[in-house]
């Protein structure tokens, strides 16, 4: 008898789709108990193409050839004592911010894609949503691996899981993704699928792996690059998962239309410190926050969004706004962690002559009259013995976390605070944006985590000064905290080359 | 840049993360296994209540009655992260796809009687749906368990079930020389055909069981317990000695696989169990209820399969399970 020939899409689906079934024993609506409530409507599951078409021997196949050749180049790393070929030792600092606050984002992710990896009411969804999970520990294993042979030359690395759940500016991404994973199932796709993986992922990933690629931070690079497949494959599944969301019934698109304005928004601010990395902490610069900006949102944005206005889909909400900011804010945030990098697992520094030049050509105007004045006074209490410390947290927002460092937009000398009331209680935000997020949802966020509030009610380990605090954090001076150019990191960097301070003395690699 | 000459000044500073210094000791080196899994998962300080399950934290102990120290205890004695699992099975699948060619080239199927292919077709093909349940259960156990050493297995153990599904999917195939209509009647047969109810049932009756360590004892143990013996052991006993040679040939990455999963199962329900009597006095309840369950469950496939010696069949796998049971300290 002849084999008929199955296409691979048909072999595909055979391989995957028959596989559930409707319950009878047990009712649908309690297997799957948490894809309604959000008010999402769904006709028809088997409508999601699966994106990735990809069966577990595959999957198997591919992976494991992309982890031998990973491991084989990070092995090679440390026995080559690869870390002394970075730029310069303060370049670790975004290598810090990352362990600290990026690769636990990995394992939220993970768990997260687990979720509606089991939630979800068709089996095309759920095995994409498997495979992203596993992708994700993958994430998350790898950059600890990466990050330990670095671990073990430089500080701020090794308490970073400690830091983690206790750290102030760490709650900027922990409230992220906690938000993310206590929402309903078709809301976290969106945050995490749409709109950090797909709109605003060149903003988070590229700076970071290129950062690596520019600085001579070989483990960085390799795990970047080999985690970019992965990252194209959720890429995809986000675009396809709003498209299918759309498509089902327009009553979702308004709900749609609600988690992409909160979830741009949140994105956004997220998305302030890798702007601050980019600007500052890199010793060899990529490009500017305001030119990333430029071209991954005003440009690629913009032609998505189009897209998308076919299903009744609009810009989110304040979109312009983070535009017009683009100019101030990652000179605002590095302003705080330099004067409050006491209080931190990294160090911080005034830029370096070379460094104010490419601000300067970068920002122009914005930089000369507002920042660069800033600086150059800090400078001269720093010759002078008296580099600036602030000796308290900074206030944060109720919603996004970030600092109060945020001015109007038409005018950067004014701070800008929004308040709203609810039940009694006064709250506090960076912008509307903030606020309007609160509104909608104020039975959530007024059970935010404030690290600074903690503290002053005692509960950061019972510590009532900045130092007291750091010291819960793991974070001494010198050693983890404070200024760069005191460090362990610093001495440890001259005396590993023979007492030459490497730094670059341009901004081009 | 030179590096050969200075690396003898090049001391580290330190040798691991503090978090696993407190575990292993200060001045030791961490394994990668160590490294990939102990404390990746946040345990306080939470945000906010997740709004599908209000009750609880995010990540939350209290989900489980069973009550442990340190839920980083339960590891994984084959020390797998990513790397590791991928590569062990990317190898597994390379032999099974050797094992499916040899069989289509060769036609093995051929060599057995109608009645046995007939058996592979109602006894084995539906369990596809058993591994689509197995699959839901362990993810659930991923996403709602606690500590990442435990959770991040699981869900190793989800996909590897969607890979056996997909395997047996793979064997209706090839043989039904690749009529998709196979994988219909097998379906039907799930969903309606008496044998298969009481299976059906249980495995539903799974998926909406919320303690993610009963789901584990119920799930890994009991059930795979029953099925992998019957399916991949009894019935490729049988089947081979009536020329079934393609049979073995194509289910040996679900042999493999749970010897090896085998393991898993054991150690982590051993450290539960060990760790005080009232966690050992409730994996004792859950396996007293749902034992008796799982054998009625098994028993319509292995009559089918066996006739009259269905009863020494059942004997010798539950047999089986009881010592396993024992050995892991569990009473009857
Ligand atoms: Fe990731
Ligand atoms: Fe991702
Ligand atoms: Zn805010």
């Amino acid at each position: 008898m002849a084999d008929r020939k199955l296409g691979l899409k048909e072999k595909y689906q055979l391989m995957t789709r028959g596989l559930d079934w409707e319950t009878t024993y047990q009712p649908m609506d309690k297997v799957f108990p948490f894809d309604k409530y959000e008010g999402i409507k769904i006709k028809d599951w088997s409508k999601w193409e699966d994106p990735f078409r990809l069966t577990m021997d595959a999957y198997w196949k591919y992976q494991s050839e992309k982890e031998r050749k990973l491991y084989a180049i990070l092995d090679s790393f440390s026995q080559n004592n690869g870390q002394l070929n970075i730029s310069d030792a303060r370049y670790m600092t975004a290598i810090k911010l990352w362990a600290q606050g990026i690769t636990p984002l990995e394992y939220y992710a993970h768990r997260g894609f687990c979720h509606v990896g089991r939630h979800f009411r068709g089996a095309g969804a759920r095995v994409a949503c498997q495979m992203q999970a596993l992708d994700e520990l993958r994430h998350a294993q790898t950059q600890m691996h990466a990050f330990s042979h670095y671990n073990k030359y430089f500080s701020g690395l090794h308490q970073a899981i400690h830091m983690r759940d206790r750290a102030w500016y760490l709650s900027i991404p922990k409230s992220f993704f906690e938000d993310a994973l206590t929402s309903g199932p078709f809301e976290f796709v969106t945050s995490i699928s749409f709109a950090f993986e797909y709109v605003l992922t060149n903003l988070l990933f590229m700076p970071f792996v290129s950062g690596a690629a520019y600085n001579g931070d070989m483990a960085t690079t390799t795990f970047g690059f080999s985690a970019q497949s992965d990252e194209s494959r959720h890429m995809t599944l986000g675009l396809e998962v709003v498209k299918f969301v759309l498509e089902q019934h327009e009553d979702n698109v308004p709900i749609m239309q609600r988690y992409i304005d909160k979830w741009f928004w949140r994105g956004y601010r997220l998305l302030a410190l890798v702007g601050t990395m980019m600007d500052y902490m890199l010793p060899k610069k990529v490009m500017s926050w305001a030119e990333a900006w430029g071209i991954y949102w005003e440009e690629n944005g913009f032609a998505l969004f189009n897209d998308l206005s076919r299903y009744g889909i609009r810009l989110p909400k304040y979109h312009e706004i983070a535009t017009k900011e683009k100019l101030h804010i990652t000179h605002q945030a590095w302003n705080v962690f330099y004067t409050a990098c006491p209080a931190t697992g990294f160090h911080a520094w005034l830029p370096q002559p070379y460094e104010m030049d490419w601000l300067s050509e970068k920002y122009g105007e914005t930089f000369d009259r507002f920042y660069r004045p800033r600086y150059e006074l800090f400078g001269e209490m720093e010759k002078a013995g008296k580099r600036f410390y602030t000796n308290r947290l900074p206030f944060v927002c109720q919603t996004c976390q970030v600092p109060d460092f945020f001015t109007e937009v038409d005018n950067p000398m004014k701070q800008a605070v929004r308040h709203h009331e609810w039940r009694g209680m006064k709250f506090n935000f960076c912008s509307d944006g903030c606020k309007d997020i609160f509104v909608n949802e104020p039975e959530k966020f007024c059970q935010s985590y404030i690290p600074p509030q903690q503290i002053y009610q005692g509960n950061a380990g019972g510590a009532r000064t900045l130092q007291e605090y750091a010291a819960w954090l793991h974070c001494p001076m010198g050693s983890d905290a404070g200024d760069y150019y005191s460090s362990d990191d610093y001495k440890n960097w001259l005396k590993w080359h023979g007492g030459r301070d490497t730094s670059p003395t341009t901004a081009a690699a | 840049m030179s590096v050969e000459i200075k690396t003898a000044s090049i001391e580290p500073v330190r040798l691991t993360f503090d978090h696993l210094e407190a575990r292993i000791g200060k001045g030791k080196a961490a394994t990668r296994y160590q490294e990939a899994v102990h404390d990746l998962q946040v345990t306080q300080n939470f945000h906010y209540r997740p709004t599908w399950d209000p009750e609880f934290d995010l990540f939350d102990k209290r989900r489980s009655a069973i009550v442990l120290g340190d839920f980083d205890q339960l590891l994984d004695p084959r020390q797998y992260y990513y790397a590791p699992y991928t590569i062990q099975r990317a190898r597994q699948q390379e032999a099974q796809d050797g094992n499916f060619g040899i069989v289509e080239k060769r036609n093995l199927f051929s060599a057995l009687s109608p009645e046995w292919l007939t058996n592979i077709e109602t006894l084995i093909i539906p369990l596809r749906h058993f591994e689509w349940g197995a699959n839901t259960n362990n993810c659930y156990i991923a996403a709602t368990g606690y500590g990442a050493p435990f959770t991040s297995t699981a869900l190793m153990q989800a996909m590897d079930r969607l890979g056996v599904a997909q395997y047996l999917t793979r064997l209706a195939l090839v043989l039904q020389h690749q009529d998709p209509q196979c994988l219909d009647r097998a379906k039907a047969l799930w969903l309606d055909d008496p044998l298969w109810q009481p299976l059906r049932q249980l495995v539903e009756d799974a998926m909406v069981t919320k303690d993610w360590f009963e789901l584990h004892v119920l799930q890994n143990f009991l059930l795979d317990g029953a099925i992998y013996p019957f399916a991949y052991t009894q019935f490729d006993q049988a089947i081979t000695t009536h020329g079934g040679i393609a049979y073995a040939l194509t289910t040996e990455f679900m042999r493999d696989w749970y010897t090896e999963s085998v393991r898993w199962t054991d150690s982590t329900i051993r450290v539960a169990a060990n760790e005080s009597q009232e966690n050992k006095a409730t994996i004792q309840t859950w396996i007293a209820r749902w034992e008796p369950r799982v054998r009625a469950a098994v028993t319509p496939l292995a009559v089918a399969a066996f006739a009259s010696q269905a009863t020494g069949v059942l004997d010798s796998i539950f047999t089986d399970l009881a010592a396993r049971r024992v050995k892991l300290g569990l009473m009857v």
